[in-house]
């Protein structure tokens, strides 16, 4: 049997009596990342790695039980070893490994090798017997920009609106992008404002100890009457879900951008009805995808999430034993409970 | 051609008029004249044919990419654009090419008509290797003939004339006829001055504005003229220096194809432009559209053809008389100076005022306009007496008060992915009705949702796929949808006998179920007896 097969509520070790990433509650939770597709609230226990725990704080009920586990350190359960390495996608990602019997698995969950971010930790490779990967961006269509491009881009940007007195509003899932962003952004150039999702979680990044320019929750400034509102030539960082809200129209004039790997595509970008696309994703590219399976050492490659098929085809046209396995960490999650849901969630689960 | 394609992503990443016109007048600011009057041609809407055959683009551009066939497609899939999926799947050029647009377009894209493959190819593998992303996808836009971006004429003509400093009427004037992409066609194009000295220079026509909601809103009917809205090709008849020159609104010279109003141009006074409709019209009246487009399709004029589908000019408007441009002066008093020209033709001419529709009020004229359909007019035009004749679709003065569609209510049976802003959802549409039990396609359309709309149909379709076809899904009978088009003929081209005429999307009837769907006799009893037989050879326009 293997040690990791698929039950109705996801990823599942019968060895070790746990899930990874379970969509319904469960006895023990083991979760790669605190996106809503990935966290899901009602299980006894949750286990995650330790940078992540204030993240997952923010997105669970406060009963719940969280343990956490530092990146490299192995726990024991049942005999099956679980360990978590950094993946790259949000602070506290994990891919998730486990040793049984001398056999190594390695579950993905999200992850974007490359580094450049300096809000989280940068992707580790595991060695693996099998390795399941993710494939949201499995085209080769995706290839994204240097760390360097995509600031030079976003301040310019950013400046350009400021110097013709607007405010520049990005749209970016309040989870990991967000904060990416943030980082990312030169302050010298005006004063940043949050959506208070956004600045909820840059709470629990600084509460980790990650860095961010300062911010202010923009519904906390009061602007008085014949007072000039303060938004002209400053950044604003709002969930996707702000996009076409009363909220958005107070800032005006302004012009936006959405930050999504999706962006790449001009029909996506254009359908979005915004200024800018700003190709930025906390999810492998293709070369990504590839370099990182090849890095694994994997002989076996489950392939999730995404492009599977695709993915699935390239791997085994390469002598690659792959296969895809359905889960449902997609397809539900359109607005701001998943972190980069794909324009198309069913052709992600062929 | 790096800012050119720049300019081409600023105008592609913004919505706002202001911010694309904004970035035309920089880009003619500083573009160097042999430059400029490219981007002035592509920008307008003219392009070189796609000389190179898809399938090589498709194989050459696998080749650069290095990625199997089948990846190309499916990159294509999600694409839903050619040259963009070349220009995403290529690797990035390590030194962009800093080249200007006219060589690459003089020396590189012209070149390839005329080469051969093995030319081709070499000169489409070396073009790529060259350019970076922004530049390659353009450049994947021109070969492919497929250039398109979303800036009116309007736009570039008040982006060239900010960074010129000149009239935007001015512009749009010399913007018109025919021209070549020449550095001195863009010199004289932004000389200063008003000189204007190509006698087959047509003026930029006057478009009407719909009118949304009735005519009431127009205040006192005594200050408006009412004629029919003709359906015909908009035209200017031009006499001068001797010469005659006949325009369709598309800015196509069309003096040889329509001989018997070529004749009318020449007795003309020197120095007169007329602003009309050619129509198809025998002996009993004007005839349906399908009739103009008969006479369209034919290669050659024969006698026969000329005898067949007989053609009128119904005139509008006088724009110049005695060589003076008479766009200022109030209509009223251009149609009667346009009435006189006409009147010395006589009663017999293939030249015809346009008639005025009198109404004592705009319920009378509404009373009138129910009969659009039987005499084939699309419905009334309201124009102020006093106004000029002025450039474009300006508001205000000149209204189209077009009747109602035809409406059907039909089942969605098949669906396709839409191109390029929608290139990711199923967005083009097939529809059916009942005949004896079945369903019988009978329109595409694709417009007319809301994109919340599209969304759920497209999630409906995805859910509800029987069958694929290629990139075309038959899709479970459920959803109906009401469908309107402009006008409808026989046709043997069509399964259901049918050929309807700008069909669109009015709504989506989720109050209905598709027993509710309408019949093909339904369709059938709106063609009526004369309505000719739509004609084989000209396809685009239906
Ligand atoms: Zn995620």
């Amino acid at each position: 049997m293997p040690l990791l097969t698929l039950s109705d509520a996801g990823l599942y070790c019968a060895a070790g009596g746990f899930h990874i990433d379970p969509w319904k509650p469960v006895a023990r939770a083991v979760v790669t990342h605190a996106h809503a597709d990935h966290l899901r609230g009602g299980s006894e226990r949750y286990l995650v790695a330790k940078t992540g725990e204030t993240v997952t704080r923010a997105r669970l009920p406060d009963q719940a039980i969280i343990d956490t586990l530092p990146y490299g350190e192995q726990t024991r359960h049942q005999g099956v070893g679980i360990s978590f390495h950094p993946a790259g996608h949000v602070l506290g990602s994990a891919q998730v490994r486990l040793e049984h019997q001398g056999e190594v698995w390695v579950a993905s969950g999200d992850y974007r090798p490359g580094g450049g971010n300096p809000t989280c930790e940068s992707f580790e490779p595991v060695r693996c017997h099998t390795f399941i990967t993710e494939s949201t961006f499995g085209l080769p269509i995706y290839r994204w920009k240097s760390a360097e491009d995509l600031t030079g881009d976003l301040n310019t940007w950013w400046r350009a609106n400021a110097d013709a007195g607007r405010a520049s509003i990005v749209y970016a899932y309040s989870l990991g992008k967000a904060q990416r962003l943030l980082a990312m952004a030169d302050p010298s150039i005006g004063p940043i404002f949050t959506h208070g999702a956004v600045e909820r979680l840059n709470d629990a990044y600084r509460a980790a100890g990650v860095k961010l320019p300062p911010t202010q929750h923009a519904g906390k400034i009061e602007v008085k009457r014949g007072e000039k509102k303060p938004w002209a030539g400053s950044l604003i960082v709002a969930p996707p879900s702000a996009h076409g809200s009363t909220w958005v129209r107070t800032f005006a004039p302004f012009s936006a951008a959405i930050a999504s790997g999706w962006m790449r595509i001009r029909g996506t970008r254009r359908r979005r009805a915004v200024d800018r696309g700003l190709v930025l994703s906390d999810h492998a590219d293709w070369p990504g995808l590839l370099s990182a399976i090849e890095a694994t050492g994997a002989e076996q490659v489950w392939v999730t999430h995404g492009y599977i098929a695709v993915l699935v085809r390239y791997l085994r046209e390469r002598g690659i034993d792959a296969q895809g396995v359905e889960t449902r960490f997609v397809g539900e999650a359109e607005a701001e409970s998943g972190d980069e849901a794909p324009t198309e969630p069913t052709e992600a689960a062929p | 051609m790096k800012r050119f394609a720049d300019l081409f992503a600023s105008l592609d990443e913004t919505t706002k008029t202001n911010a694309k016109i904004a970035a035309l007048a920089d880009y003619f600011m500083v573009a160097d004249a042999a430059d400029a009057a490219w981007a002035v041609y592509f920008l307008t809407g003219r392009k070189p044919k796609q000389v190179v055959p898809t399938r090589f683009l498709r194989q050459w551009a696998l080749e650069a990419a290095k990625v199997p066939d089948w990846l190309f497609d499916e990159s294509y899939h999600a694409v839903g654009d050619l040259a963009e999926t070349m220009a995403l799947l290529m690797p990035e050029a390590p030194v962009a090419s800093e080249r200007p647009l006219h060589e690459w377009v003089e020396e590189r894209l012209l070149p390839l008509r005329g080469a051969d493959e093995g030319g081709q190819r070499r000169a489409l593998l070396q073009a790529w290797a060259e350019l970076d992303a922004r530049q390659r996808f353009l450049w994947n836009k021109l070969i492919t003939g497929a250039f398109r971006v979303g800036v009116s004429q309007q736009m570039v003509i008040l982006g060239i004339a900010r960074a010129a400093d000149l009239a935007p009427s001015i512009l749009a004037h010399r913007l018109m006829g025919e021209w070549r992409p020449t550095p001195e066609f863009f010199r004289a194009l932004v000389a200063p001055g008003a000189a204007a000295s190509d006698p087959s220079r047509p003026y930029p026509y006057f478009l009407a504005t719909p009118l949304e909601g009735g005519p009431e809103q127009l205040g006192d009917i005594s200050e408006w003229l009412a004629e029919w809205k003709w359906d015909g090709i908009r035209s200017q008849l031009i006499r001068r220096s001797g010469l005659t020159f006949l325009w369709s609104r598309g800015e196509e010279l069309v003096t040889e194809r329509f001989p018997e109003i070529s004749a009318i141009g020449d007795r003309l006074p020197e120095g007169t432009v007329i602003d009309g409709e050619i129509l198809p019209w025998n002996a009993s009246g004007v005839l349906p559209f399908a009739e103009l487009q008969r006479r369209i399709g034919r290669k050659s004029l024969t006698k026969k053809v000329l005898a067949e589908a007989p053609v009128t000019l119904l005139a509008y408007d006088l724009l110049e008389e005695g060589g003076v441009d008479l766009r200022e002066l109030p209509l009223e008093q251009r149609r009667s100076r346009l009435a006189e020209i006409v009147a010395a033709f006589g009663p017999e001419s293939r030249l015809k005022l346009s008639p005025t529709v009198e109404g004592e009020s705009y319920a009378d004229l509404a009373h009138q306009r129910e009969a659009s359909r039987q005499r084939n007019v699309e419905g009334l035009m309201l124009k102020r007496r006093s106004s000029p004749y002025r450039v474009g679709r300006v508001r205000g003065d000149w209204w189209k008060w077009k009747i109602d569609p035809y409406a059907i209510d039909a089942v969605l049976v098949y669906a396709q992915r839409g191109n390029g802003k929608r290139a990711s959802l199923y967005t083009d549409y097939t529809f059916a009705v009942w005949d004896d039990g079945k369903l019988v396609p009978f329109a595409k359309a694709y417009s007319g949702l809301t994109d919340a709309e599209i969304r759920q149909v497209d999630a409906f379709i995805r859910k509800n796929t029987v069958e694929k076809f290629g990139p075309v899904r038959t899709v479970k009978p459920e959803m109906v949808f009401e469908i309107g088009f402009e006008g409808i003929a026989r046709s043997t081209r069509h399964k259901s006998g049918i050929a309807v005429r700008f069909p669109r999307i009015l709504r989506w009837r989720t109050d209905k179920t598709i027993d509710d769907a309408d019949k093909l006799e339904t369709l059938q009893a709106m063609v009526g007896p004369e309505t000719p037989e739509e004609p084989n050879e000209q396809q685009e326009l239906f």
